[in-house]
């Protein structure tokens, strides 16, 4: 089987820092990552292809630096790297993202085998939309299968497809058909260390890295900025709450006392909490 | 070249250039609609906080206000109607028919579409929960207009168009987003991030019922089965009235049971922060901030978190937060209501006593009455 997975190379947020004065972010020296979401989809596909034969394909859209990733992905024991890395891309909303993907989902399907599921992860890290994988299913008429949390069988023969997904307040079991596109959801399995060998193939294979034009794009219009209905007006750190906290004096006493006086403060501030808390705990 | 950069008109960066030019196609598209999410039976109460602000909104742009219901034929979708109306609806539009039973992408999407090019509404707004945004992705994609996810604000500027502001960068800052040219403007918002509108009991308003242009044969997916939560299991922090959380202030994971005993001794849920997640410390379903659970409690108490932005989006509509944290400096407390600069690991057990000591005559009133 031929499973495309599709990744983002993230600024790692947790290193993110905005500058005190300006209140702009600070880009210079952020290490990237794979985009923590994804890697469960890409573990998933490479269980899958252990189990039923075939190939992963990794694919990416993003500026050239965005290779290292697709090398990471190669050296977890992915087949091949697609990356997709045009200026015509810069600016891309979630609609302008899916459109170019999708399109280039379509080109790798006739380069190198029409793929029978397309992941994604649950949502990125960065943008935390979760909009691209139904962008995705949606343009290319594939069984949308979002927040996966595991596939309990496949069957190529018959093409069916049963997985498990989150729903709100449960879990929805699922029979679907090939070809499909799964959204993974977190803490469903762990990536892979991959082998010594795997790593030295990462080195040494090539990334294929087209262009809009290569990916069969031929109507720029809905690449990046100019293809995104969405525009962003402002961006700007939130407003700090007029007095900060009240701070209760903790110089020279005991714990119980400071914690007697807080109990005291949360009581006065907002009495009801007495019966909630009194109730909660009752019962 | 430097004089040269200073004599051209400064142009606004990237996107915020782009002109507002609506095209004539989408001039008819009017009033405000919202997606009312029905969970087996039960309307999600995410739905009642979006109609709230919807009204808001339809009220400021003079239009109307509209739910949509989507369900199977019978009491769940009129009982979701009515609903709707005490949420301050003015009209509602409902799908019924048997696919709609239990939500798939397929038949949701496609109803949801049709409706839209029907009716042409100017703004289509969802909530943020796994159904919401397996939803929105879709239909925003057929139509081929704007979404904003996860919104924090939404509003009407001068022009009438939607400012939707939301977290960005990792919930380092905010973003204020527009869908200038295309229509619907469509957004989501995560549960709890809007206040819950008061309900006021209503006559059913007038009612627009279509039909679903699918039958079950056209459907690929299928719904083998259901389990629900186990709720003790479950957290359902987002609707916990009292909240304790720890951060990485408490050094190790062994210590999250003092937050875990102060939460058990006064009745609450407990959560983190997103690094004791990302640690392995507690399971993602409890961790607090924009990416997890956004909280609206009536107590918060926050130990050794230091408060990023991307934590202060998720629990600043707390009536009451409380800040436990060895650092006078840490934002927390610029946005909590009570805060004390001590350790959190030699506090928490001595609040958890005082707690207890204050608490229990009380609990046992209550069980005896």
């Amino acid at each position: 089987m031929h499973i495309v997975i599709c990744i983002k190379q993230v600024p790692d947020s947790a290193q993110i820092r905005v500058h005190p004065v300006t209140n702009t972010i600070m880009r210079q020296g952020v290490p990237t990552i794979i985009n923590p979401y994804d890697l469960f989809a890409l573990e998933e596909a490479l269980k899958l292809r252990d189990v039923h034969g075939g190939e992963v394909t990794v694919l990416t859209m993003g500026p050239p630096m965005a290779e290292d990733s697709l090398r990471k992905a190669l050296g977890y024991g992915a087949d091949r790297a697609v990356l997709l890395t045009d200026r015509y891309f810069a600016g891309s909303d979630t609609l302008a993202t899916s459109f170019a993907l999708s399109q280039a989902i379509a080109k790798i399907g006739e380069t190198f085998g029409r793929p029978d599921i397309v992941f994604t992860g649950k949502q990125t890290i960065d943008g935390d939309t979760a909009q691209v994988g139904p962008g995705i299913a949606k343009r290319l008429d594939l069984s949308q299968l979002t927040y996966v949390a595991k596939i309990a069988s496949i069957d190529l023969k018959t093409r069916e497809i049963e997985v498990a997904r989150r729903a709100e307040g449960g879990t929805q079991l699922l029979k679907s058909r090939l070809p499909c596109l799964i959204t993974m959801l977190e803490d469903t399995n762990e990536i892979r260390r991959g082998s010594l060998q795997q790593a030295l193939c990462a080195a040494r294979s090539q990334v294929v890295k087209w262009t809009a034009a290569d990916a069969g794009i031929d109507d720029l219009t809905r690449c990046g900025l100019r293809g995104s209905p969405t525009v962003v007006k402002r961006v700007f750190a939130p407003t700090a709450r007029a007095e900060s906290a009240a701070q209760i004096d903790t110089a020279e006493r005991g714990l119980q006392d400071i914690a007697d006086e807080l109990i005291a403060d949360i009581l006065t501030r907002r009495p009801a909490l007495e019966h909630e808390l009194a109730f909660n705990s009752g019962t | 070249m430097s004089t040269a950069s200073q004599t051209t008109p400064r142009i606004a960066p990237g996107r915020a250039g782009v002109k507002k030019e609506l095209p004539d196609r989408f001039k008819d598209y009017r009033h405000v609609w919202v997606f009312l999410e029905l969970e087996r039976g039960n309307v999600h109460p995410v739905s009642f906080e979006l109609l709230g602000e919807g009204r808001k909104l339809a009220d400021k742009l003079e239009v109307q206000l509209a739910g949509v219901v989507l369900g199977p034929p019978g009491e769940m979708v009129e009982d979701a109607v009515a609903e709707a109306f005490a949420y301050g609806a003015d009209l509602v539009y409902i799908v019924d028919a048997p696919p709609l039973a239990d939500y798939r992408n397929e038949p949701f999407a496609k109803a949801l579409t049709d409706l839209v090019n029907t009716h042409k509404p100017e703004i289509l707004l969802l909530g943020a929960t796994t159904l919401g945004r397996d939803l929105a992705g879709s239909v925003a994609t057929t139509l081929q207009t704007g979404l904003t996810a996860d919104c924090t604000e939404l509003d009407v500027d001068s022009d009438g168009s939607l400012a939707a502001t939301r977290p960005t960068f990792g919930g380092s800052l905010l973003c204020t987003i527009y869908t200038l040219n295309y229509r619907p403007q469509m957004a989501t918002v995560r549960p709890r991030v809007m206040p819950m509108p008061q309900r006021v009991d209503k006559p059913v308003g007038r009612v627009m019922r279509h039909k679903l242009s699918l039958v079950e044969d056209d459907i690929v997916t299928k719904v083998l089965g259901f389990l629900p939560d186990n709720q003790s299991a479950m957290a359902n922090l987002a609707y916990a009235d009292v909240v304790v959380a720890g951060g990485l202030g408490l050094g190790a994971a062994e210590n999250l049971q003092l937050v875990k005993n102060l939460a058990r001794a006064i009745g609450a849920e407990h959560g983190c922060s997103r690094p004791l997640v990302q640690k392995g410390w507690m399971p993602a379903d409890r961790q607090i901030g924009q990416t997890g659970k956004t909280i609206r409690p009536k107590l918060y108490i926050a130990a050794g978190i230091s408060g990023a932005i991307q934590h202060r989006v998720g629990v600043e509509g707390a009536d009451l937060i409380v800040a436990i944290n060895t650092d006078p400096n840490a934002p927390i407390f610029e946005f909590a209501h009570l805060g004390i600069v001590t350790d959190a690991i030699r506090f928490l057990p001595a609040l958890t006593e005082a707690f207890t000591r204050r608490l229990s005559p009380h609990s046992r009133d209550k069980l005896a009455s």
